[in-house]
């Protein structure tokens, strides 16, 4: 019988901890994908978040190191420095990225940092069991925004891959999403872009990637996904935001 | 060997790139930098980089990520960014990733002064950030110390996988003495098959600790546990000053180490039979120093520029054996070796 379809190598055998319907899996195996089709397994170095992806690192079959919450571009940025001849990726969460490390995201996109930050966006701190995120909707609903997010009081969620897009020095940002298959398809081309913009030495790349935390949100898998569509896809700016030629 | 004029600051980033190290990630903060500022100019000579970061926790995270990959790596700071680095230290040595990093205090608590001080001595030694761990931390008294004790940080952080402080203060960073720079070591030191550098031809490696299993989490405390043990009595270091015939003893490093020189020079034109013991390794603290003299000495003071820090160590090793009083100067001021006499003096009765 002919194989058509395998585990990418670019994972371990180690089976996911995440939740029915989360889509860290799907991002987890285009990513995959991505190192083993640009043959990247044995020459990245990953740096693992903490929150839910904390644990990325044994799921990936290249060396990873851990970082500290929001310091995994920081980490990243000194791994890169040296060793400039390994691919270097950080995967992050939005609060990772877009809150406690929001200043080493903005002044590695500045510096044009030689590195490709993969961005999990699913609008909710997951691992702490559901609070508000730097990316949490207007009147949506956290753990610590009981009531709906009021931007009167709790501010705005931010839009990190339309912010970095302004900043000189970051050369590929794209915001992409999962919730179908012709959207993860296009997720991972722009994961193998992003890794491609730093083999070619270009700058910093940053791919966003709309994500479901049904679990915290209180809905089914597919409510999810419907959810995300409906409110994420239609507040933050999609698609290829920046492609520094 | 020549002799050269250098200032304690610039000695120790020369020291580190003779050392070999590769990379320098810092923040600007008085009274250190000019640690940065020589490593922007020199480090590019010898085919390394040097990365301003944004923050001092970037910085420490930069380390960090550098040093996973196997490479030499220092940072710089003063107090109040040493405080900030303090998350990265305590991942450094969760993961025990060999880094150096110095700390030129100054005076806190809060912004405090850009006067020297020892009073970071609690948030180096006792560990500082969450969680059971000891950097190694290296005390000169000089800056010829400072060259000769940031070459061994460098060969100490790689033989024992851990990060390496070196504490002085802002006059020792700030002042100009001869010195000379040593052949860089030739230790033997184990390989560093545990870095981060692309799965290429062997297994794939994990720099990091995350665990969820309460048992995991406390193998690996008591595993960093038995590596605190390990060094303890290998690496005390320490400087006696006429102790052979003391009857007391003063207990001072770094800077009022040195003023406490002079202060027993003093006491003992009185007739005094005074000495020094000026702890060079702040962690492990070097009890060794205090063997065998516990039973001639009659009491011990301890001299720091602080309101009164490593005197609990004192107090430790002495064991309520005699007394342990205390003598210091904080929040900038530096004491003059009579003020330190007539303290000792009067805190012990021989008037």
């Amino acid at each position: 019988m002919k194989k058509v379809f395998g585990r990418t190598k670019g994972l371990t055998e180690r089976a996911f901890h995440y939740c029915p319907g989360c889509t860290h899996g799907i991002i987890h195996r285009i990513l995959a994908e991505a190192l083993e089709e640009l043959d990247l397994i044995e020459n990245a170095i990953g740096v693992a978040p903490v929150g839910c992806a904390g644990f990325c690192e044994v799921y990936f079959s290249c060396d990873m190191i851990g970082a500290a919450h929001g310091r995994a571009i920081a980490v990243g940025t000194g791994a890169k420095r040296a060793r400039p001849e390994n691919t270097v990726f950080t995967y992050q969460g939005d609060g990772d990225a877009g809150a406690i490390g929001l200043a080493e995201t903005i002044s590695a996109a500045a510096r044009g940092e030689n590195i490709t930050s993969i961005f999990v966006n699913n609008s909710i701190y997951g691992m702490t069991g559901g609070q508000m995120a730097p990316t949490t909707l207007p009147g949506q609903k956290t753990s610590t925004s009981p009531f709906g997010r009021d931007p009167e009081v709790a501010g705005h969620p931010i839009d990190l891959p339309l912010l970095l897009s302004h900043v000189e020095g970051s050369a590929y940002i794209a915001s992409v999403s999962v919730d179908t298959p012709k959207n993860v398809l296009a997720a991972k081309k722009a994961l193998k872009k992003g890794f491609q913009t730093q083999m070619e030495g270009k700058g910093f790349s940053f791919i966003s990637i709309l994500s479901t935390c049904p679990t915290n949100w209180g809905m089914s898998p597919a409510k999810a996904i419907k959810w995300l569509q409906d409110n994420m896809q239609t507040h933050f700016t999609m698609g290829e935001l920046k492609v520094k030629e | 060997m020549t002799k050269m004029l250098m200032k304690g600051n610039e000695a120790i980033a020369e020291a580190a790139i003779r050392s070999g190290c590769k990379l320098f990630f810092g923040y600007p903060i008085t009274p250190s930098t000019e640690i940065p500022e020589y490593m922007s100019k020199k480090l590019k000579e010898v085919g390394g980089t040097f990365l301003q970061a944004e923050s001092e926790v970037a910085a420490i995270n930069m380390v960090y990520g550098a040093s996973a990959t196997g490479v030499r790596v220092m940072t710089a700071s003063s107090s109040p960014g040493y405080s900030l680095k303090q998350e990265g230290l305590s991942y450094l040595a969760a993961v025990e990733l060999p880094a150096v990093i110095v700390d030129i205090m100054r005076a806190g608590p809060g912004l405090g002064g850009l006067g020297p001080t020892q009073a970071d001595y609690f948030q180096i030694t006792k560990g500082g950030g969450h969680g059971d761990y000891h950097p190694i931390v290296l005390a000169p008294a000089t800056v010829q110390e400072m060259v000769d004790l940031t070459m061994e940080a460098f060969d100490l952080a790689d033989e024992y996988r851990t990060p390496v402080v070196i504490a002085a203060d802002g006059i020792l960073g700030q002042m100009m003495e001869p010195v000379e720079f040593p052949k860089g070591s030739s230790k033997d030191l184990p390989h560093k098959d545990w870095a981060a550098t692309g799965a290429k031809g062997r297994e794939k490696v994990n720099v990091s600790n995350y665990c969820l299993t309460n048992e995991i989490g406390e193998r690996n405390c008591l595993h960093l546990q038995k590596k605190h043990e390990y060094i303890k009595p290998r690496v005390q270091r320490w400087k006696s000053y006429k102790t052979e015939d003391a009857e007391f003893i003063i207990v001072a490093f770094g800077t009022s180490g040195r003023i406490s020189e002079t202060a027993v020079d003093l006491a003992r034109k009185e007739g005094i039979k005074l000495g020094l013991i000026r702890p060079i390794t702040l962690w492990p603290f070097p009890e060794k120093a205090f063997e065998g003299i516990l039973d001639q000495v009659k009491g011990f003071m301890s001299v720091e520029l602080s309101t009164g820090q490593m005197i609990e160590d004192v107090r430790l090793v002495v064991n309520g054996k005699v007394p342990v009083k205390f003598f210091g100067k904080q929040g900038g001021m530096t004491p003059a070796p009579e003020e330190i006499v007539t303290s000792f003096k009067a805190q012990f009765g021989l008037e």
